[in-house]
């Protein structure tokens, strides 16, 4: 899967607050449901969970669906996955950075010897 | 769950002061991150991380707690950017003894506040971010060969 960067950004952006975070962990858990059911799971307003939801469809993280009367929300993975992935890719750049720094520090102090033996 | 931030750590069988001259001297800097790299090692010095294809990387320590602690904003993917608390991630480096190894553990985090909106730019962002993982492997093999 490709993610365009203009994505990634944007669940990014989401998911940078730590409430919208437990919120789609809270929707994970509870697929279909509404802000009202949310709130009752969280510490924060129904207004505030009106707005971070807006965000999070947004962002493509989740779907409204009109249920009668209702509004329930479901997560939508696709996007969380395509960044997930580029999120794996700036991890491994860091692995090869900390085992580069690894080597480094771990090869004995330069002396001449040393130095014509690493370059044969 | 995906997260704002990375963290990474690896066990390191050296001293913890002679990581600590890796990741903060800029002849080691310019090895392990960048083909060279200039570091002002004070509170808002600059960091610079130069690599001739993709061009110059800017970044601004912002704390030292030598040999425990070093973080520093910088811009990644985006070359000539000076960092701001708007435009940078925030890269935390702690180490740890272990007996006489080190753990050095990497943190990275505000991804979602570089910047975005401009396909322009992010996708200049992408060309750079997906040519930095080819480069590090060519990096790492570079670190191999070089003499400390």
């Amino acid at each position: 899967m490709n993610a365009r960067k203009g994505d990634v950004d944007e669940v990014l952006v989401a998911l940078a607050d730590p409430m919208r975070r437990r919120l789609l962990d809270a929707l994970s858990a509870h697929p279909q449901a509404t802000a009202t059911a949310l709130a009752e799971k969280l510490p924060v307003t129904r207004q505030a969970i009106v707005k971070h939801l807006t965000v999070l469809e947004q962002a493509g993280l989740v779907e409204a669906r009109k249920h009668g009367r209702e509004v329930q929300f479901a997560v939508r993975p696709e996007r969380l996955e395509s960044t997930a992935q580029w999120m794996r890719g700036v991890a491994a750049a860091w692995d090869h950075r900390l085992t580069a720094i690894k080597r480094l520090a771990e090869k004995p102090k330069t002396n001449k010897t040393e130095r014509d033996h690493d370059r044969s | 769950m995906v997260e704002d931030r990375i963290e990474r750590e690896i066990v390191v069988a050296a001293p913890r002061e002679r990581v600590w001259e890796i990741i903060t001297q800029a002849e080691h800097v310019g090895t392990w991150f960048g083909e060279s790299a200039q570091v002002d090692l004070r509170p808002g010095g600059e960091l610079v991380l130069r690599w001739e294809k993709y061009g110059s990387f800017y970044g601004s320590i912002e704390k030292i707690d030598e040999p425990n602690y070093l973080s520093y904003r910088w811009v990644p993917g985006i070359p000539d950017v000076k960092p701001t608390n708007e435009n940078s991630t925030l890269v935390e480096f702690t180490l740890t003894p272990e007996g006489a190894d080190t753990r050095v553990r990497v943190v990275e985090t505000g991804f979602g506040r570089l910047p975005r909106n401009e396909s322009e730019r992010a996708e200049q962002f992408q060309d750079n971010t997906e040519g930095w993982t080819t480069k590090l492997h060519d990096l790492q093999q570079y670190a191999e060969k070089l003499p400390v």
